[in-house]
């Protein structure tokens, strides 16, 4: 059953249209992602469900009630801000009980559940510190905690993350899922790092230019993007220009430079002109005298640790390759070697699918 | 490598500083000190009607400011005055600046430049443009009189009201600049935190807004209120002669009855008044808000 419903949201400011007739259904207890670039809609849509920003066209629906016209502070949201927007001068429980207070929980009560969510965000000791004695990663929690207390029907965090350094980032994506499995909140997250999206989602909203672009699990979203703007901001990829020559049941035979590449088109229709697109990590080398694959030469190689990056000058064009640390060295900048993949991992857009 | 860093880092000794703060000191020593200390001097010295000022050291200056009902009531009236232009600038100052932050881009200067507007004026045009808009046949009053709001002019030059309304004018600037400076300071998304966990609007601003500002607001009130306590041009062309500040009974003392000593002694007394008001305050306030301040 939908819980939180948007239907045909828009929101323009002035002449520029931020919010195009979104729609959105998310489940009870779903956590779902709206990602994209900074400018892609994603924030105003999250403050349009907050109440922050009053939405020029459309509804939303909060478990069949329409709450497009409720003040903010009536909707029962938890949010937690980029800016964590802590009370600066109010201590740490005084923080986390600042919604219960609002919602006249009883002081005893309120007492328990502050202590109780301390313990829940790993804060112990904290409570009567204040905001600026804390680190970052501390008041990021915090601000969590104050979103949780309230147990709200719906937890929206806007970049949460992105005052936290990586290493950090990756802990808080795991406990933060976990705790909103466990309380089975349901949770709307915007971001613009696609990791943060994957980590966490059960579904993720790509947006772009104000419209939802693809919705789908992670998976989906990257292993089937459907359209080059989803393909190429969630992971990385290369992108191969190509015309169609033939087809068969299962497959296209592209044409893309010399080579004829076979790239299953999942009964969907293309122009002549199209992109093949390949992930780094789903190209492998080879040696240049194996007789399969691609020729070409090494670029550049990367050492990224769990990974080499290599850039192959090929018959295609450039052609990233994604090595993983395992067994010896790959082959040096200058090195000839062999490209190749399963045709399976092969996805096929269309050229003008470039700009949506 | 260790001990270079730090040294480094470490204020330079020597005569470099005290070159360069130099012209400043010797200013502030000329200008300020020297006069201070010589009025603080002059006090004590005796007055003669026919001898003048007589080199002798008393605390007689003092004791007649202490015993007499007629200082009494200037001091008191000065405080009275001067707490009253500070609660008003307070009151309108605030909600002032906080419409003020919230304007678009060009309205934003313009009213800002209105409201700094007063200390852009000579401080005598501004009083006695003041006086003419407050006479009986003033403006205000037509205007009250044409509204039938009143049948009788309201007296307001040589009253208190007058003095307090023109004061309160001038010295808004800086409560407005005071509350600007800590409104800055305000992550701008803590109101719609405030908001997103249930508090109403003017919740939003008692709990969450006002305390921040706070700080802002106090030292604005500080300001206000010395130069409310010292203000002279003001209460001396809008309160007349019988409506005596402190300011204007220490320049009488100087120039009508020619009585520098009991002058200068008025002086010290307000400036001495004036110093324990606002330390005192400034360390209640350090105190009491540490939390904010230290941000």
């Amino acid at each position: 059953m939908t819980f939180l419903q948007l239907d045909q949201l828009g929101k323009t400011f002035g002449d520029f249209r931020a919010v195009e007739s979104l729609s959105l259904h998310v489940e009870r207890g779903e956590f779902v992602s709206l990602l994209g670039p900074s400018g892609c809609g994603k924030t105003t849509t999250l403050q349009m469900v907050a109440g922050f920003v009053e939405p020029t066209r459309g509804r939303i629906l909060l478990n069949g009630t329409d709450i497009t016209a409720t003040r903010p502070e009536k909707r029962g949201m938890g949010v937690v801000f980029q800016s964590y927007a802590l009370f600066p001068h109010m201590t740490v429980a005084d923080n986390i009980g600042f919604g219960l207070e609002m919602r006249g929980m009883p002081r005893a009560e309120r007492l328990r559940r502050i202590e109780e969510t301390i313990e829940l965000v790993r804060l112990p000791g904290l409570g009567k510190r204040y905001p600026k004695e804390l680190s970052g990663g501390q008041r990021q929690r915090v601000a969590v905690a104050r979103a949780l207390a309230v147990r709200p029907e719906v937890l929206l965090l806007d970049e949460p993350m992105s005052n936290l350094d990586a290493k950090l980032r990756e802990d808080m994506h795991v406990e933060l899922r976990g705790i909103q499995r466990h309380l089975g909140i349901t949770t709307i997250l915007v971001t613009h790092d696609q990791v943060e999206a994957m980590t966490m989602s059960d579904r993720i909203a790509v947006m772009h230019g104000g419209r939802i672009v693809q919705l789908a699990t992670p998976y989906e979203a990257y292993e089937r993007p459907d359209s080059a703007f989803a393909s190429t901001f969630l992971g990385k990829t290369n992108v191969l220009r190509g015309t169609v020559e033939a087809r068969n049941a299962r497959c296209c035979e592209v044409r893309v430079g010399d080579a004829l590449l076979h790239v299953p088109h999942e009964a969907r229709d293309f122009a002549r002109e199209v992109n093949v697109y390949v992930r780094p990590e789903k190209v492998r080398l080879a040696p240049a005298d194996a007789g399969s694959g691609v020729a070409g030469t090494v670029r550049t190689r990367l050492f990224l640790g769990n990974h080499w990056l290599i850039e192959v000058d090929s018959a295609l064009g450039p052609v990233r390759v994604s090595h993983p640390n395992i067994g010896p060295v790959p082959p040096a900048e200058g090195d000839a070697v062999a490209v190749q993949w399963h045709d399976d991992d092969l996805r096929i857009l269309d050229t003008e699918a470039i700009h949506g | 490598m260790a001990s270079a860093s730090t040294a480094a880092v470490l204020p330079r000794s020597g005569s470099a500083p005290w070159l360069l703060s130099a012209p400043a000191l010797l200013l502030f020593l000329g200008l300020l000190v020297i006069p201070l200390a010589l009025t603080a001097v002059l006090s004590f010295h005796s007055f003669d009607g026919t001898r003048g000022v007589l080199p002798d050291l008393t605390g007689r200056n003092y004791l007649e400011v202490f015993s007499d009902p007629y200082y009494h009531e200037i001091f008191l009236r000065t405080a009275g005055l001067a707490l009253a232009v500070t609660l008003l600038s307070v009151l309108f100052g605030v909600p002032e600046t906080i419409i003020l932050s919230r304007m678009k881009a060009p309205w934003r200067g313009i009213f800002l430049i209105v409201i700094l507007g007063p200390l852009l004026v000579s401080v005598v045009v501004r009083t006695l443009g003041w006086a003419i808009l407050m006479g009986n046949n003033g403006l205000i009053n037509a205007a009250l009189q044409a509204l039938g709001l009143t049948d009788e002019p309201v007296r307001l030059l040589f009253t208190m009201t007058g003095v307090v309304i023109a004061l309160t004018h001038v010295l808004m600037p800086f409560m407005v600049i005071s509350v600007w400076a800590s409104l800055q300071k305000l992550d701008p998304q803590v109101e719609n935190a405030g908001q997103s966990f249930g508090a109403s609007p003017f919740t939003v601003f008692r709990r969450v807004i006002l305390p921040q500002i706070l700080p802002g607001i106090l030292s604005g009130g500080i300001i206000v209120f010395a130069l409310a306590a010292s203000a002279f041009a003001t209460p001396a062309i809008l309160g007349g002669r019988r409506l005596k500040v402190v300011a204007t009974a220490a320049y009488d003392e100087f120039l009508s009855t020619l009585n520098w000593p009991l002058g200068a002694s008025i002086a010290v007394l307000l400036l001495i008044a004036n110093v324990i008001v606002i330390a005192g305050f400034n360390r209640y306030l350090e105190r009491r808000y540490r939390q904010v301040f230290e941000s």
